[in-house]
């Protein structure tokens, strides 16, 4: 089951590369055709297509500024909020456009969780900030269910054992790494499908960034999981498939262990072995 | 190069020092300036309200409730408005029209107090006058009792108000910048609406929020020109909006040039001390709440 055919450099933890049958069976979850994106005139993506499977994990590799967080924030819609943005093409998600017309962005935005580079939790307690979503999207109905949810998805981060002793002293007196699994937490309370990822590890030590990969493996079961990396072995440990963005142009997209091991691109191959640029 | 340096610190340093010897000198030379009433009436200044020059009979509390009322009623008046233009400034309005919008609050903030006192007296009067008429029939509850004379405590409190929004709004405006805005993604990530992105960055922002109204709060407490153009001068104290009453800066500004005796003076120079007193409190507070709020943000910004 366990493949260790990624390359010299890498070992897996995990056994994410699944016997070929069960990946390529997957159905496809975010389908993106023909997508570009404009900041003012300016286009930081061009001409993207590429199809994301159900219950998988692909992460998006690339140099600084190649457009790898703009087309995450594409897949929720994240960028509307910047003034002077255009969107081409379009973003499939289980068979419908959340670019078309009349679409609930909030709803949008709820199925498609996101967690940022820089933990950013509220000001407020550790079950407030996981009971945020809950609350302004009237998830739940009694203070017993809410109570559960919190405890549900705090549980699922892996945090639940660390803070069920202070749920109510505040989120900022946490580590970094511990605020970090409180956002997945707080995304995860919403229940999306998709869990958008914009290197959530980069400012953690090597310990909490463990703990990030192991959960992502656990949440795969769960949700389709997209997650931006500049660390090559991180990509190659916990992704199924890679993409490689360069220039906001895709340049390859492909089962993680061909990328890593066989390139089909010259490009890909000098960007993941360190003689680029 | 170093020495340079040590230079410059060293001359800041004073600076700073000089201003906070300024402080204490003020209150120090209030303090004796007014040495002659505290020793004559001791507490019993700030609980009493006769205010009889030719008695030789003074006591302040008439002019604190006439402050604190006119400020708190500016307070309640102002800071729903003044946050409103802020969010609107900060949050919504179109990039074009807040370079403008900025422009017009701070240049209303310039606008000279005895300029507002003007418009107060010609404007905002006789509207005041026309609403107590209107209120006519209400005469019984305490709040509009008494004659309708436009002058008074509604007049003084929303011309404060109108002083106190630029003000306020601003400085809540540059609060609210300095939110980060992986905040307000934080919020739009878990299905916010607009509306609920800005609660929470209100929410983030809600230390320097209460200073900036707090900051306002100071502001008006000292007022003067204006305040004391409309408010009517009377020596009383009421609870009705409509009567005519005084100020602590109002009647030091009206009654400095003829006090005759030493104790008249003096206890003049006491209601100085107080409000110097309960400013220097207002504004501190005020501004160590902005500057916990700005650390709080640049502590996340870093983090
Ligand atoms: N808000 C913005 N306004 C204008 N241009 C932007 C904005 N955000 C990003 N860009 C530009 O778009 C391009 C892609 O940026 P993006 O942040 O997506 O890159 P990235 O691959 O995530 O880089 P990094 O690895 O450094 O995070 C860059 O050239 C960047 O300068
Ligand atoms: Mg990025």
């Amino acid at each position: 089951m366990a493949s260790s055919d990624t390359g010299a450099t890498v070992t897996l933890r995990h056994p994410t590369v699944q016997p070929r049958a069960a990946q390529e069976d997957k159905p496809v979850k975010i389908d993106v055709e023909r997508l570009s994106f404009y900041y003012g005139a300016k286009r930081a993506l061009e001409d993207i297509t590429v199809r994301m499977k159900s219950n998988l994990v692909t992460a998006f590799i690339g140099p600084s500024g190649c457009g790898k967080s703009t087309f995450l924030r594409t897949l929720n819609r994240m960028n509307d909020i910047i003034p002077a943005t255009r969107v081409d093409g379009t973003v499939l998600i289980d068979g419908s456009n959340i670019y078309e017309s009349g679409v609930d962005v909030v709803a949008v935005r709820r199925r498609v969780g996101m967690v940022f580079q820089k933990s950013n939790p509220f000001p407020k307690s550790i079950f407030e900030n996981v009971a945020y979503g809950l609350r302004i999207n009237r998830m739940t109905t009694s203070r017993s269910e809410l109570e559960g949810r919190v405890e549900e998805s705090l549980q699922q981060a892996a945090l639940w054992d660390e803070v069920k002793d202070r749920l109510h002293e505040s989120a900022l007196a946490m580590s970094g790494g511990q605020q970090q699994r409180l956002c997945i937490a707080r995304a995860l309370a919403v229940k999306p499908d998709i869990l958008l990822m914009d290197e959530p590890a980069s400012a953690l030590d090597p310990i909490a960034t463990q703990r990030i990969e192991e959960l992502i493996y656990d949440l795969k079961k769960t949700y389709t999981i997209v997650i931006v990396t500049h660390n090559m072995q991180q990509a190659a440990r916990v992704s199924d498939y890679t993409a490689f963005f360069w220039l906001g142009k895709l340049v390859e997209y492909d089962r993680t262990d061909r990328i890593f091991t066989a390139p089909g691109e010259k490009l890909t191959e000098d960007y993941i072995t360190g003689r680029f640029g | 190069m170093r020495s340079r340096e040590l230079a410059f610190r060293l001359a800041t340093g004073a600076f700073a020092l000089a201003l906070a010897v300024l402080v204490l000198a003020i209150g120090f030379e209030l303090s004796r300036q007014s040495w002659l009433s505290i020793q004559k009436f001791g507490l019993q200044f700030w609980t009493t309200s006769r205010w009889d020059p030719v008695a030789g009979e003074f006591g302040a509390l008439l002019f604190i409730w006439g402050t604190l009322y006119s400020s708190i009623l500016a307070l309640i008046i102002s800071t729903p408005i003044a946050l409103g233009i802020a969010v609107f400034i900060s949050e919504l309005s179109p990039a074009r029209l807040r370079g403008p919008l900025m422009f017009l609050t701070e240049l209303l903030a310039a606008i000279p107090s005895i300029v507002y006192g003007l418009w107060g007296i010609f404007v905002l009067v006789p509207v005041v006058r026309a609403l107590e008429v209107k209120l006519g029939p209400f005469s019984d509850f305490p709040l509009f009792s008494g004659p309708p004379l436009g002058v008074g405590m509604l007049a003084a409190a929303l011309i404060l108000s109108v002083m106190v929004i630029p003000f306020s709004s601003s400085v809540a405006r540059e609060v609210l910048k300095t939110v980060p805005q992986a905040q307000r993604e934080a919020a739009y990530a878990l299905g916010a609406t607009r509306f609920e992105a800005i609660r929470a960055a209100m929410f983030f922002a809600r230390t320097g929020i209460v200073g900036s109204v707090m900051l306002g709060f100071g502001r008006a407490l000292g007022e003067t020109m204006a305040v004391t153009m409309v408010i009517g001068n009377n020596p009383q104290v009421s609870a009705s909006l409509f009567a005519p009453q005084y100020t602590m800066a109002a009647v030091i500004a009206n009654e400095f040039t003829e006090a005759g005796d030493e104790l008249y003076l003096s206890a003049l120079v006491e209601i100085g001390l107080v409000l110097f007193i309960i400013t220097l409190i207002v504004n501190g507070l005020s501004r160590g709440l902005i500057w916990m709020m700005g650390r709080q943000s640049a502590g996340r910004a870093t983090a």
